[in-house]
């Protein structure tokens, strides 16, 4: 009851408009809330996994995504509901700090929405719960600390690398060749690494699609690629040894900013008008000749009149080139971008070893490539693919796997896959359980119930009988007291994770228990949903 | 505890089999649609656009009335989306990767509904596709050394491409238009430089292959109608009033006698343009831009041909064939590249006058001239001779051959099957499967010729039994023949990305579970 009586006995209004608005309270709006990040789980839960299956997402233009990538599905799934908007932010800041885990994070919530709603009807207080499962997850990430392995790799040995990152690659519908695309990520992470300062800057790794080739023919360049053509069709198709001038400027008539006017009134201005015209031109072209550049990359458009005398000066440019691929081009090749003519010197120059152009299939699609770059930071990932839904999830997976190449060189660490560290964590929490008193105990227990759901999900989604395989492993991880067992996922006949080579990143295993943690806790803490019912 | 709903209004959501089911349906009505016109006796479409003009279109390029179809299933989408690729990719096969897409989804829906798991069958498929892939390859042909013979392959690709499209009657006078052209290109998969002119009239038959340009574009009134040795100017520059271009400029006078000093000094300008374009010496001059009369009526004085206002691609083609550079500035005619060729002159095409451009410097360009009796026999004409192009472009490049009429599908089908006796679990039965849609294929050319398909797909079945068999479906003679024998042949890249890409879209299709459709996009009511 939203309904106050003040001191003399009248009814005074809370919340206005009342009838407009739906109230929820209490026990109610806590089940509603976890029903409805239960029902988001649920659609991601057959997406985890090597044998996850994808979903099909219709935009509101009619354009279609398939993908098994947790993060966009949810990206672009349109909710409504207030709790599952925070189950897609949960999965969002997953992909943000780590990239990989997106969908895994979204189930583990659900779990713990699960079994929270379990306790609510023992008559366990929500704050109760939140807290215990906040003991649990330190639990659990202390333990995932010290289960987890170190290992080493450097620029000459980086096979570790390729394994993990094969292990997410294998999820995806690209797993046919995912060990020629994890080399390729891998190979893409460590040359623009930063090893000494252990951090990789993925803005300089660009991903490139187009459609047509197979999937096979993805390749990595060390340089750039730019989807653009030389802006005359009979300039050089292919430079060596490039000095490339990058402007931003237009190789137009200068358009000052104020406002201005010329007129003419005789035949001396007309003609003093038309030579400047034309020296201007002139002028812009040599000024990028005696600075010795022999190729020019612009922001802009050019004129017809300097597009020609650029091409009568064999000087090859490209025009209409985005300003992140420009701001690309200058990290690659060392130069700075020129904001006018006057100010380009020599210096400024960016230098590349082969700039080159390549065409495809039978349209006439051309791509710039430019390679050799004198900082060779700078890699792009050329993907091919049969179509453009194929080439999305492409590019979606190997981000994926980029992220977790770069979370490795950040920690060495990591923990095995296949549901294993989550059952090993599940133990864990299960014994600590017993050394807490209190009513806690029972949320904690209700914790490693939710762990087991993982791998529970693996076996279900490869067609395994979900309680038998989890059963039989824990019970193995028990006896043997290793924490390398998992679910057999693809059928090998074997539940070591290491002679599967299966390995996730411990920073992305604690990050999706702590995160699904905070956000069970606060959908636990809410006990009124007020809303607009007009929406 | 009833949930509130989570997606938005009108947002809708398909889960589990239901998904499956829509997608499955989608794809196959798409591929039930384009399935009619494959093969040589397939028949045609006629698409007409809602747009303005309801201009109809008729055709039998798979890729052509996928593109205009307006399909809402996204399954479907996915379809056209791969017959697009195949279109640009090799041109050709556009028909056939989306009937077997759809029977290989036909055959995952019966596997499915007998509860074989997606993921196993997409494992098998994949198997099974690389087996049919390596069965392909122990059996091309690669004629590249022997030249004679390697251009009789490429004839009988064309006739093959050919047949059955509209082109079909005079397949063997297109075959030979489309094999001199390619020869032309000496190996470049450029098709730019082939041109393609299309003129109402006549016959298919009149249609012929000149070697050299056409460019369709009438002669200035009072300028030569024929000039031999021509030194041609390629450009593009405004020859109408030279614009001011610096910003902000404009004319403003107080009197009549300074708009005439004006205009003189504009006519002079114009005047000194055309000197300066004389001063390079030529006798032909091509514009992009509009001529207009004054400096047309200058150029008809100093007795050299002005072509005004040719399109971009013209403009471009002409120079790369006359091997002229394109000009906007004319100060220093020494060192801008002229293009040369041996002789201009104004030709008739029924009752059009063109422009001929022979005895080019650059030996890879030529003109494909189509006559028709209509626009869309034109349009369609035009459309199957650039199938043709481009599957013998891509097999000039990648020569290995194989026999055409179903021999690709059967003998794949027979390994496809070795595999599945030797393949123990469940995935068998969907490499089974596979081989089954595969299969159809052939089927599919034979019903649409009228024939008996289930007799003659299982004589074949059992001609290829034996080893070294070139058995396939004839469909002029209806029945079981000699595929070699009959010439007809098909270009291993096109089999080789019909197979991989309808493997892969079907894969795709079947991975999906659920089906989210957001609200469509509302529009904004301009009222």
């Amino acid at each position: 009851m939203a309904l106050a009586f003040d001191e003399f006995g009248r009814p005074f209004i809370i919340l206005r408009e009342q009838d407009q608005k739906t109230r929820l309270r209490g026990i109610d709006a806590q089940k509603a809330n976890i029903a409805a990040g239960k029902a988001v789980a649920r659609i991601l839960r057959s997406s985890l996994g090597p044998k996850g299956m994808d979903k099909m997402l219709q935009g509101p233009d009619g354009d279609v995504t398939i993908t098994n990538d947790g993060a966009t599905i949810l990206e672009q799934m349109d909710v409504d509901n207030q709790i599952a908007k925070l189950m897609v932010e949960l999965s969002r800041s997953q992909d943000y700090e780590i990239g990989d885990g997106t969908t895994g994070v979204v189930v583990m919530a659900g779990a713990l929405l699960e079994q929270a709603e379990r306790q609510l009807d023992r008559g366990i207080h929500p704050i109760r719960v939140a807290e215990g499962y906040e003991m649990a997850s330190r639990v659990a990430v202390e333990h995932l600390e010290r289960i987890s392995q170190k290992f080493e790799f450097d620029v000459n040995n980086f096979e570790p690398l390729v394994q993990t990152c094969m292990t997410t690659l294998s999820s995806k519908i690209v797993n046919r060749c995912k060990r020629s695309l994890a080399e390729i990520a891998v190979k893409a992470v460590l040359a623009v690494a930063d090893l000494e300062r252990r951090d990789v800057n993925l803005d300089l790794i660009k991903i490139e699609g187009k459609v047509g080739g197979n999937l096979e023919d993805t390749e990595l360049i060390y340089g750039i690629l730019v989807d653009k053509d030389m802006s005359h069709p009979q300039m050089p198709k292919q430079i060596e040894d490039a000095h490339i001038a990058i402007l931003t400027c237009p190789f137009e008539p200068p358009k000052p900013k104020t406002k201005h006017k010329v007129d003419i009134d005789t035949v001396e201005k007309f003609e003093t008008l038309r030579k400047q015209e034309q020296q201007y031109f002139d002028e812009m072209v040599q000024k990028c000749k005696d600075v010795g550049a022999t190729l020019v990359i612009c922001q802009w458009g050019f004129d017809d009149e300097a597009n020609h005398l650029l091409m009568h000066r064999n000087l090859p440019a490209v025009r209409w080139v985005g300003g992140v691929e420009l701001e690309l081009i200058a990290i690659a090749t060392g130069g700075r971008i020129v904001p006018r003519f006057q100010e380009l010197t020599p210096g400024k120059l960016g230098k590349a070893g082969m700039v080159r152009e390549k065409s495809f299939g039978t349209t006439k699609e051309r791509m710039l490539y430019i390679e050799h770059c004198a900082n060779s930071k700078a890699v792009t990932i050329f993907i091919r693919g049969g179509n453009k839904m194929m080439i999305e999830e492409t590019k979606r997976s190997i981000h994926d796997a980029l992220c977790v190449a770069r979370n490795l060189i950040r920690n060495k660490s990591i923990v095995y896959g296949g549901g294993a560290a989550e059952i090993a964590c599940s133990l864990a929490v299960d014994a600590a359980a017993d050394k807490y008193p209190g009513v806690e105990q029972y949320a904690i227990r209700a914790f490693a119930e939710a762990l087991d759901s993982v791998p529970m999900a693996l076996a279900e989604n490869s067609g395994l009988q979900p309680i038998e395989t989890l059963s039989a492993v824990k019970s193995q991880q028990l006896k043997e007291n290793i924490p390398f067992y998992g679910i057999d996922c693809n059928d090998v006949g074997t539940n070591d994770m290491r002679e599967q080579n299966v390995f996730e990143t411990l920073i992305g295993k604690q990050q999706q228990i702590l995160l699904a943690t905070q956000v069970v806790k606060m959908i636990l803490k809410i006990d009124d949903v007020i809303s607009n019912s007009e929406y | 505890m009833p949930i509130d709903k989570i997606f938005k209004d009108d947002a809708s959501e398909e889960k589990g089999e239901r998904a499956r089911m829509a997608s499955f349906i989608g794809a196959m009505a798409v591929a039930d649609l384009v399935k009619s016109t494959l093969g040589p006796k397939g028949m045609d479409k006629i698409l007409q656009s809602t747009g303005r003009g309801h201009s109809v279109t008729v055709t039998n390029d798979g890729a052509t009335i996928l593109k205009s179809l307006h399909i809402d299933n996204p399954a479907a989408k996915v379809l056209v989306d791969i017959s697009k690729v195949q279109d640009d990719e090799v041109g050709d096969g556009t028909t056939s990767v989306v009937v077997l897409a759809g029977e290989l989804l036909r055959e995952a829906e019966k596997l499915v509904t007998s509860k074989i798991h997606p993921m196993t069958i997409i494992a098998g498929y994949r198997m099974a596709a690389e087996c049919a892939r390596e069965a392909l390859l122990k059996r091309v042909m690669d004629n590249k050394e022997n030249a004679e013979k390697f251009r009789s392959d490429l004839m009988k690709i064309a006739m093959t491409t050919l047949c059955s499209k509209i082109l079909s009657q005079d397949k063997e006078h297109f075959a030979e238009m489309a094999v001199d052209a390619i020869f032309r290109l000496k190996g470049s998969t450029n098709l730019e430089s082939i041109q393609i002119i299309k003129k109402p009239g006549g016959s298919l038959r009149d249609s012929f292959l000149d070697e050299g340009f056409i460019l369709d574009k009438k002669i200035g009134i009072g300028q030569p109608k024929r000039i031999e040795n021509a030194k041609i100017l390629v450009a593009n520059t405004a020859m109408d009033t030279d614009k001011v271009k610096i910003y902000g400029a404009r004319v403003r006078v107080d009197s009549m006698t300074k708009v005439a000093e004006i205009e003189g000094a504009e006519k002079e300008k114009m005047k000194d343009k055309v000197n300066k374009i004389l001063a390079h010496g030529i006798n032909c001059f091509v514009n992009r831009q509009l001529i207009y009369n004054f400096p047309e009526e200058l150029f008809a004085d100093a007795g050299v041909l002005a072509i005004e206002h040719a399109d971009f691609e013209g403009i471009e083609r002409l120079g790369l064939v006359t091997g002229g550079e394109i000009a906007s500035t004319f100060d220093n005619p020494e060192s801008v590249k002229l293009g040369h060729c041996k002789l201009i002159e104004e030709i008739m095409i029924g009752e059009d006058k063109l422009i001929h451009f022979s005895g080019v410097a650059m030996g890879q360009a030529c003109s494909i001239v189509l006559r028709g009796a209509s626009h869309h026999v034109l349009d369609e004409a035009e459309r199957s001779l650039h199938d043709a192009l481009c599957v013998l472009s891509q097999t000039v490049n990648d020569s290995r051959v194989l026999l055409g009429g179903g021999w690709p599908e059967m003998v794949m089908a027979k390994e496809v099957d070795e595999l599945a006796r030797k393949t123990a679990g469940k995935k068998s039965h969907a490499i089974e499967a596979f081989s089954r849609a595969l299969v159809a294929i052939p089927t599919t050319i034979a019903d649409n010729a009228g024939l008996d398909s289930a007799e003659l797909v299982a004589q074949l079945r059992a001609k290829h039994h034996n080893e070294g068999c070139n058995a396939g479906i004839d469909v002029i003679s209806g029945a079981v023949g000699d595929m070699e024998e009959r010439g007809i042949y098909e270009a291993f890249k096109v089999k080789q990305a019909v197979l991989l890409s309808a493997t892969e879209a079907a894969e795709m299709i079947l991975r999906v579970d659920e089906i989210i459709t957001c609200a469509p996009r509302r529009r904004e009511d301009r009222m």
